[in-house]
């Protein structure tokens, strides 16, 4: 019959490879394994979203306080972002605007969300509002296209 | 002389058909549900042990020093572009995608494989295996299933704590050796890693290794001529067609899954 040491040793096999599962989804790829409930949803429409991606990190003065959660396009062709933005960051205003921003001269792109002002007119932003003001990625063919046209006007 | 050629290539087209056909047959022979699968935990377990617990250390020691290695190379590649912060999304992806899965079931073809054909091979040799039969229990289900599970079960099990153990052997060269940023080294590589798309696909690859590595072994050994010099034929042809089919099917997923 087989002894309890190796049992004991199998057990702790097995759940070393588990555990190494684990931490391979929660540290390595940073999954939200135990959903998405402590946030709320925003939407923004864009002219051009670059390289935005779901999952894209949506950040306020470089924190970053949510995830892109879906991009999709409009009825009218203009790509809508919906994003999943942290509950303990729920105080912005509804002046507050966005940008989709690129970190570095070739890093990846994220949403940069800037706080607007706030008078007796604004509301805080709540799940499923739309933030009007936007501004869509750069993009280097159209740079380069506008400053080639921009020399010949002259 | 020609039709000697032709009868040698003949025997062997032969015997490679009726040799897959014979590991098809221990394949379903030991898959087939025997009624009895409690009083085979034990079996199984045992082979666990044997299988997954003691290629343990060489999972892990190897695991640490290709992640120590993986970060030192990608280092100074990187640091030339100034993209060390990318170090950590290089070693988890090459890990996680192609080292873990196929360095750790060539370690696995060399440390259980090889054991599990010299060990049935001589099952085979002393009659062991016949004497099963002579008591009416079928040796597939007696000897063959509970290894080929402990296999499956194991091997990628194994390739997830090869990765692990790598990723953080490549943190400990490239982030506390060399001075890449803790912060970055982490956070590069959560939002480059994607749960389906990297460790689900690296996990498929480890689970089809592990089927077609236990299944050459023990087909090998089963099949084995019994005596000490076919028993060491067998052996070393386990490993050499085990890792013949390792790197050759990675080929073929890599270019299912990322190609």
């Amino acid at each position: 019959m087989i002894s309890k040491r190796i049992e004991l040793m199998v057990g702790l096999f097995l759940l070393a490879g588990i555990s190494a599962i684990l931490v391979l989804g929660i540290k390595v790829a940073d999954s939200q394994l135990g959903g998405n409930s402590a946030s709320y949803q925003l939407t923004a429409k864009f002219d051009n979203i670059g390289g935005l991606k779901v999952r894209s990190a949506i950040k306020v003065g470089g924190v970053v306080v949510g995830r892109v959660s879906s991009i999709s396009l409009d009825e009218d062709f203009s790509p809508n972002v919906t994003m999943d933005i942290d509950t303990q960051y729920n105080q912005f205003p509804d002046s507050s605007s966005v940008a989709i921003l690129t970190s570095g001269l070739l890093g990846e792109q994220f949403i940069g969300l800037t706080p607007g002002f706030v008078d007796e007119e604004t509301e805080l932003l709540t799940n499923g509002d739309a933030i009007e003001d936007t501004r869509s990625a750069m993009v280097l063919e159209d740079l380069i296209g506008q400053f080639l046209y921009g020399s010949n006007d002259d | 002389m020609l039709d000697k050629r032709l009868q040698s290539l003949g025997r062997h087209g032969v015997d490679f058909i009726t040799g897959a056909g014979r590991a098809g047959a221990l394949l379903i022979g030991a898959l087939k549900p025997a009624g009895r699968g409690l009083k085979l935990l034990p079996l199984l377990i045992k082979q666990l042990y044997i299988v997954g617990v003691q290629s343990l250390i060489i999972i892990v020691v190897s695991g640490l020093f290709i992640g120590m290695v993986l970060s030192l190379q990608g280092y100074t590649i990187l640091v030339g572009y100034g993209a060390e912060q990318s170090l950590g999304q290089m070693v988890a992806l090459s890990l996680l995608r192609e080292l873990g899965p196929v360095v750790s079931a060539l370690l696995f073809a060399g440390r259980a494989g090889s054991a599990l054909t010299a060990e049935i091979g001589l099952m085979k040799s002393n009659e062991q295996l016949s004497s099963l039969e002579m008591m009416a229990i079928d040796p597939l289900h007696q000897v063959i299933a509970p290894r080929f599970w402990a296999g499956i079960i194991s091997l990628p099990l194994l390739s997830a704590i090869f990765s692990t153990v790598g990723i953080l052997g490549g943190h400990l060269v490239g982030v506390d050796w060399l001075g890449v940023d803790t912060g970055a080294f982490w956070s590069v590589m959560q939002a480059s890693v994607e749960w389906q798309e990297d460790i689900v696909n690296g996990g498929i690859k480890s689970l089809v290794f592990a089927v077609v590595v236990t299944w050459i072994a023990l087909h090998k050994g089963y099949d084995a001529v019994p005596t000490s010099e076919g028993i060491s034929k067998a052996t070393t042809s386990t490993v050499v067609q085990s890792s013949l089919a390792i790197l050759g099917l990675d080929f073929v997923l890599t270019a299912l899954m990322f190609g």
